[in-house]
């Protein structure tokens, strides 16, 4: 027969000699395993007093930038939407009417931004897809919820707040390719 | 002397269920702390009220009989075991006893002179209550787990018998007082029976169904075996009998082959009779703690047999073994004495 791999092990049939037989020796040496692990340190880790760290670039529920002015970010092109794969962004556009430019940054903005929150697998296509660095994943989890509408989360939810100290922080998001990427000239617009 | 033996049976009862009631908990410690986790924590400092959350859990739990099961049997299972659990520690020697106004209490609710023997019969009972829970509960699988229990405790009991006739060779006596008493100081069964400690040792492993030969429960095979069907309290008292049977076979291996209460310089002068009965009485519950301990160990440690390797292991080595130690025994108190 040939192998399809090279891990394939030829079983041998041979008699257990007399000390595996008695199985003692064995017997013994396993309790001795199991005792080293008794005094071994403990992997667990009691959770609501410790919380196990996240990575800085861990990918959790979403959040929507607002600019340095506090001008939401998003412009409603679509395309987080499109780039989703499992097709968990819905949107409605609105045009800026005038003496809304303290609120918008561009002439068109979404009047609709929701996520359901149980399609997103948290891949962060929608991050990358977005030109406008308008769409960012968070550290922060989606809590639970007892019913399927809590999940939907609208820009109430999703724009983070205009105050500056309540912004959050998303640098840590800015992998170098990110950077590199902003240094292009046609992006300038999206620097402050 | 009357209420003497009736404060000692009522201390041993309540003691046995308390130990059998943290062993649960010490069970499932251990369990964690050999698989890199450390159990439960949550209930109290360090976990101290899980057994109490656990036997509060288990009697507000429903208390369900199959339709078709035999009502009468169904309750006289877990009662009996639970009963014969309890019935050996009257036999044990619990300490030297101590000297109170002229009167020496020794720690022995009953020093009958067939000690042995009684143990072997009680021990014997002990599987009716797991043969009549499997078969009143008219479930393949309890059963199943009914006939497994019953054809290992048979078979092991054997044995069993065998390897504790050496000893009874060597101290002369059935009584449990006679063979702690002969057992002096560090003058230990063990020295002299090594073979035959290995083999009362697995047989008590079999004899109190647990890991490596918890066939007649392995949950992977057959769902709980026995008590499969069993809820509430009833269940309660099979688990519990588990760990009071476990508790009183550590005292007996620990009297029969480690002196029981004896220690190593108990003779000096320094010492006072009170003081060596209470030191005594902690010496062998530090030694059942040892065993009890090692019951755990094993069972974290090896997997469970396969019911023909059990059959094989119980009828084709052991008892060939213990014979071959009995003889042995003979040749020597023969040659010695």
């Amino acid at each position: 027969m040939i192998p399809l791999t090279n891990r394939s092990k030829t079983v041998s049939n041979k008699k257990m000699t007399f000390a595996e037989r008695l199985y003692l020796p064995g017997i013994v040496s396993g309790m001795f395993i199991t005792l080293k692990h008794f005094f071994r340190k403990k992997t667990t880790i009691k959770y609501p007093e410790k919380k196990r760290e996240f990575a800085e670039i861990y990918r959790g529920r979403h959040v929507l930038k607002r600019d340095d002015e506090g001008r939401e970010r998003c412009t409603a092109c679509g395309l987080c939407a499109l780039a989703c794969p499992a097709e968990a962004i819905t949107m409605v556009a609105e045009e800026r009417k005038p003496g809304e430019e303290h609120l918008y940054r561009e002439e068109k903005y979404a009047k609709i931004y929701e996520i359901d929150m149980l399609r997103c697998i948290f891949c962060g296509l929608c991050e990358e897809a977005c030109p406008k660095e308008a769409i960012f994943l968070t550290k922060e989890t989606v809590i639970s919820g007892f019913h399927r509408d809590v999940f939907i989360y609208g820009k109430d939810r999703l724009v983070e707040s205009a105050d500056p100290d309540k912004r959050i922080d998303i640098t840590k998001r800015l992998t170098p390719e990110v950077i590199e990427f902003k240094k292009d000239k046609k992006q300038r617009h999206n620097r402050k | 002397m009357l209420i003497f033996k009736l404060i000692l049976i009522v201390s041993i009862l309540l003691l046995s269920l308390l130990i059998a009631m943290y062993s649960t908990l010490f069970e499932r410690k251990i369990a964690g702390f050999f698989q890199d986790r450390f159990g439960p924590d949550r209930a109290g400092p360090g976990g101290i009220f899980q057994p109490l959350a656990d036997g509060l859990k288990l009697f507000f739990k429903e208390e369900f009989m199959p339709a078709k099961a035999d009502k009468f049997l169904y309750i006289l299972g877990p009662s009996l075991t639970m009963l014969v659990a309890l019935l050996t520690s009257a036999i044990i020697p619990w300490g030297p006893g101590i000297t109170f106004k002229g009167t020496h209490y020794y720690f022995q609710v009953a020093d009958i002179n067939i000690g042995v023997l009684y143990s072997f019969a009680v021990v014997s009972v002990g599987v009716y209550g797991i043969m009549i829970g499997g078969w009143a509960s008219n479930n393949k699988f309890s059963l199943l787990g009914a006939i497994r229990a019953s054809s290992q405790m048979i078979s092991y009991e054997l044995t069993m018998g065998l390897s504790i006739i050496a000893i009874v060779m060597m101290t002369g006596s059935l009584s449990l007082k006679d063979i702690v008493t002969a057992q002096h100081g560090f003058n230990w069964n063990i020295w002299y029976q090594p073979l035959g400690f290995l083999i009362f040792l697995t047989c008590a492993y079999a004899e109190c169904n647990r890991s490596p030969f918890d066939l007649p429960e392995c949950e992977t095979e057959l769902i709980g075996g026995y008590h499969t069907e069993y809820s509430s309290m009833k269940l309660g008292f099979y688990l519990f009998a588990e760990y009071i049977n476990m508790f009183i076979s550590s005292a007996m291996i620990s009297t029969l082959y480690f002196g029981g209460y004896n220690f190593p310089f108990m003779d000096s002068p320094a010492l006072s009779v009170n003081a060596v009965g209470i030191i005594g009485t902690f010496v062998l519950f530090l030694k059942i703690g040892f065993f009890g301990f090692l019951y755990m160990w094993i069972r974290w440690t090896l997997p469970r047999f396969r019911y023909d390797q059990l059959m094989n292991l119980g009828w084709k080595k052991l008892i060939p073994v213990a014979v071959i130690n009995m003889i042995l025994t003979g040749l020597g108190i023969m040659i010695f004495k």
